[in-house]
């Protein structure tokens, strides 16, 4: 293996605490088991607090607008295939802002890994809710508590049509990693909800509730029937939050089914357009 | 100057009317004629007035006209709204058995009656190429020119659809041969051994534009006037080998294109105004990251949904300044479809240059008249990718501060680490907001507009006389129909923009200081043109030919506004 250092000369700035630490130790991890390199990977984040960790990783990344790391990452993959792409999004910008990039990727089953930082909150901008958000909660924008109803991005992303569904807890580093790995084997799009704390502003969803309630499916769970994962998907109380992965079938990705891009991503794509007149003809 | 020959064909959507009129000016042009056809619709699919107009003639035609020499009627409506729009001594083909009302027409308006339907055997479809047949009857055209074409366009379906078609323009044809033998006119007469021409609008040459300038991957959300540029491309990705997608909307759209072309791939997107707005973030995104992308913003009457299939400039100061913060931006505004396809090409390597998004305004008018062009020719361009680089650098700082404010590019994949950064950066692309890195970063950025202007801006085309009593502004697809009016206003030129960003402010303050009275002309409600010229010459502009009603402005509108204009002077004066 080569001596990878990921390393960049900037330090986090997250809170101490922070969900996020957790879910960039797991991706470092997985970097080295797996070789991700320069040569073969590419990032790409959204906006909030997790956008920050394209900072702390030394791959080349692309951080983008709010809620449009999707389609960057399609733009990416579609142009060159051989990459491992990979995008970190948050809950605000894959659900609110992103919503539809992220329902459309789904039903595409373009091949990337979306890791979605899952804090149910907004939290670069000090705490509103979010579409996860439970509802009844108060923060900054609902004082009163929230009239919204949250919705599950694993019930979603079933239901859209992703082909590789997971959830995970931020400050499990090993199983996250793992799954951060069978994740961009997969082939196809790949979502892994990552529950995390947001030590700052979410006063709910506390590191010591997530430890109280969550559970990890069995190994007698059949992870290819869509019906089961979509209603393990809807539970979510105490003692109730499932962990693992919900969904995984296997499906041609988008990608495979691109006659131009079989033997050779589209960059290295050669194609001479010096002598175009089969095409001028057409209009004489 | 020679006589420019003008048919409008009209009827309900559905009727043909669009194909019969481009069928028409193939003719034509295999006859060896030049063409140029206007085309109008409603948003509908079926029923709705539907018009094209088709002008020929020996030598180049660039705009529609208010005026008509032969109206070909496949319904009522057609006559109601255009017979007023007929020369004196001109015809109408209509069909004898549709009982149309012609009893209001002008007695010296020619009226041929010809049993359309009754060629067609009751196949309504066929009428308009009944009508074709008479209509070439009428102008000596070559039936065999249209025979050959008839066979061309229908070569996938079966042998009877062509032969049903060849034979109604074969009735339509001798009926015209024989009952109105005195009529005929030598307008389309056969010229042997011209030279091979293409007939292209706008989309066309938008489309073919991208493909010879090296375009790798596009994803275009459909909308009016612009679906033509997806149409053409889809098919032909394997052929050239890029990738076109449809994506879920136009923010995607761009964020898609960015994707790609921070990969390492030619990246296009087109849209119009409306769907232009959703891209208004991704576009500065472009900017902010130094992202080579081409933008063709196809103009239609706005705001909102605004007139979804008629024509507008409306959008050029939206272009200009759609942005939070400043950033670098190349914008280009191409006068006729021979123009589209240059710039188009020239887009790719411009993007690529000075890594930055370049639009291309085009509108609903250029985008959708055809007009016939010398066959174009590819062999001689270029693909220049800037400095870009997909092998491994010693010590890589893709945002590296250079006196041009280009930087080196590279692509993930090529071992060189980088970060593209939609916050303010350094020079590695780590997020910065030290006053430093934001000063040098940002002067960096702009300092590329000072590059493009002096190594790739041409100065703007002054037509007509070096001199002149008074001189024409404008940008775009108004181009034609000025250009057709100057031959008839022997003491007017007439300056052509077509570069808006950067914008060659010295070449035009000395072109208009020179100029005794000046005229802007515009598709729009304010002038924007003009306003831009104020901002950036302190020249102000206050004679404005505006027109925002959707249609273009005709050659006959400008000569009667500048004829107007310099009367009244020389009462004044």
């Amino acid at each position: 293996m080569p001596n990878l250092n990921l390393d960049t000369p900037v330090k986090p700035t997250w809170c101490p605490g922070c969900g996020n630490f957790g879910v960039l130790a797991a991706f470092k991890q997985a970097c080295l088991k797996e070789n991700w390199n320069n040569s073969n990977t590419a990032l790409v984040a959204g906006i909030g607090c997790h956008g920050h960790v394209l900072n702390f990783i030394r791959l080349t990344s692309f951080e983008g607008l709010h809620g449009r790391a999707i389609p960057v990452a399609t733009g990416i993959k579609l142009a060159n295939n051989r990459l491992n792409v990979f995008v970190f999004t948050g809950d605000g910008d894959c659900l609110g802002e992103g919503g539809n990039h992220f329902i459309h990727a789904c039903r595409r089953n373009h091949d990337l890994t979306v890791i979605l930082h899952d804090n149910a909150l907004y939290s670069l901008t000090t705490g509103q809710t979010s579409p996860t958000s439970p509802h009844g909660a108060k923060t900054k924008s609902t004082p009163l508590g929230n009239i919204d109803n949250p919705f599950s991005p694993v019930t979603l992303a079933i239901a859209s049509g992703a082909t590789f569904v997971a959830r995970a807890l931020s400050n499990d580093v090993e199983k996250l990693s793992e799954l951060i790995t069978k994740a961009n084997a997969h082939q196809g799009l790949s979502i892994i909800d990552v529950l995390q704390p947001c030590v700052s502003f979410n006063k709910e969803y506390t590191p010591d509730f997530y430890k109280d309630n969550f559970y990890y499916l069995d190994e007698s769970y059949d992870v290819t029937n869509k019906e089961v994962a979509f209603t393990k998907s809807q539970e979510w109380g105490i003692k109730q939050i499932p962990l693992g992965i919900f969904y995984n079938i296997e499906k041609p990705s988008y990608e495979s089914q691109i006659p131009q891009i079989k033997d050779k991503p589209l960059v290295d794509l050669v194609s001479d357009r010096k002598n175009l007149e089969d095409l001028f003809k057409k209009y004489t | 100057m020679s006589k420019i020959f003008t048919l409008t064909i009209g009827g309900e959507a559905g009727q043909g009317v669009k194909s019969t009129g481009l069928m028409l000016a193939k003719v034509a042009v295999r006859s060896g004629y030049h063409t140029f056809d206007y085309t109008e619709y409603p948003s509908l699919i079926r029923g709705g007035h539907n018009v094209m107009q088709v002008r020929i003639s020996t030598e180049e035609v660039t705009a529609p006209s208010q005026k008509i020499d032969l109206l070909i009627a496949l319904n009522q409506e057609t006559i109601d709204r255009h017979s007023k729009e007929l020369n004196a001594g001109a015809g109408i083909i209509f069909d004898t058995e549709a009982s149309l009302n012609t009893s209001k027409i002008d007695g010296n308006i020619h009226l041929y009656a010809v049993p359309l339907s009754h060629f067609t055997n009751g196949q309504e479809l066929l009428c308009n190429i009944a009508a074709l047949g008479s209509a070439l009857a009428l102008l000596s055209g070559d039936l065999t020119v249209l025979k050959y074409l008839i066979e061309e366009e229908f070569k996938d379906k079966e042998a009877k659809v062509i032969s049903d078609n060849v034979k109604a323009a074969e009735l339509g044809y001798n009926f015209v041969r024989e009952n109105f033998q005195k009529d005929i006119l030598p307008t389309l007469k056969l010229i042997e051994d011209s030279p091979q021409k293409m007939i292209v609008n706008g989309n066309d040459a938008s489309a073919i534009g991208a493909i010879a300038g090296g375009l790798q991957f596009a994803a275009i959300y459909p909308m009016s006037p612009i679906n033509n540029i997806l149409h053409i491309l889809a098919p032909l990705q394997e052929k050239y080998q890029f990738i076109y997608k449809q994506p879920e909307d136009e923010i995607s759209a761009i964020n898609m294109t960015i994707g790609a072309s921070f990969a390492g791939a030619r990246s296009l997107t087109a849209t119009s105004g409306g769907g232009f707005c959703l891209m208004a973030e991704g576009y500065g995104l472009a900017g902010m990251t130094e992202t080579p992308l081409v933008i063709i913003e196809g103009m239609r009457g706005g705001p909102a949904t605004g007139l979804p299939t008629w024509s507008e400039q409306g959008d050029l100061k939206f272009i200009l300044d759609a942005h939070q913060g400043d950033f670098p931006k190349i914008v280009l505004a191409p006068g006729d479809s021979k123009e589209i396809f240059e710039m188009a090409r020239m887009a790719f390597n411009l993007a690529d240059k000075y890594q930055t998004p370049v639009v291309i305004l085009t509108d609903k008018n250029i985008c959708e008249n055809d007009q016939s062009f010398e066959v174009f020719e590819n062999s001689q361009f270029v693909i220049n990718r800037g400095k870009f680089f997909t092998t491994k650098l010693e010590s890589y700082r893709r945002y590296s501060l250079e006196e041009d404010g280009v930087s080196p590019r590279s692509i993930p994949g090529s071992s060189n680490f980088f970060l593209a950064n939609s916050d303010e950066h350094t020079e590695e692309g780590f997020s910065s907001e030290e006053i430093s890195d934001r000063v040098s970063q940002m002067k960096k950025r702009m300092i590329k507009l000072a590059t493009c202007s002096k190594e790739d801006m041409p100065p703007p085309r002054l037509y007509g006389p070096s001199e002149a009593e008074t001189t024409i502004v404008a940008w775009g697809s108004t181009k034609g129909s000025v250009l057709e009016a100057l031959k008839s206003l022997p003491n007017v030129n007439f300056l052509h923009l077509t570069w808006l960003s950067p914008f060659p402010t010295e070449s035009i303050k000395n072109i208009l200081l020179k100029s005794r009275h000046i005229v802007d002309i515009e598709n729009n409600y304010s002038g924007q043109l003009a306003e831009v010229i104020c901002e950036k010459t302190g020249i102000q502009i206050t004679d404005r030919l505006l027109k925002y009603d959707g249609r273009p402005i005709y050659p006959e509108e400008i000569t009667e506004y500048i004829v107007k204009l310099s009367n009244c002077q020389m009462q004044n004066a």
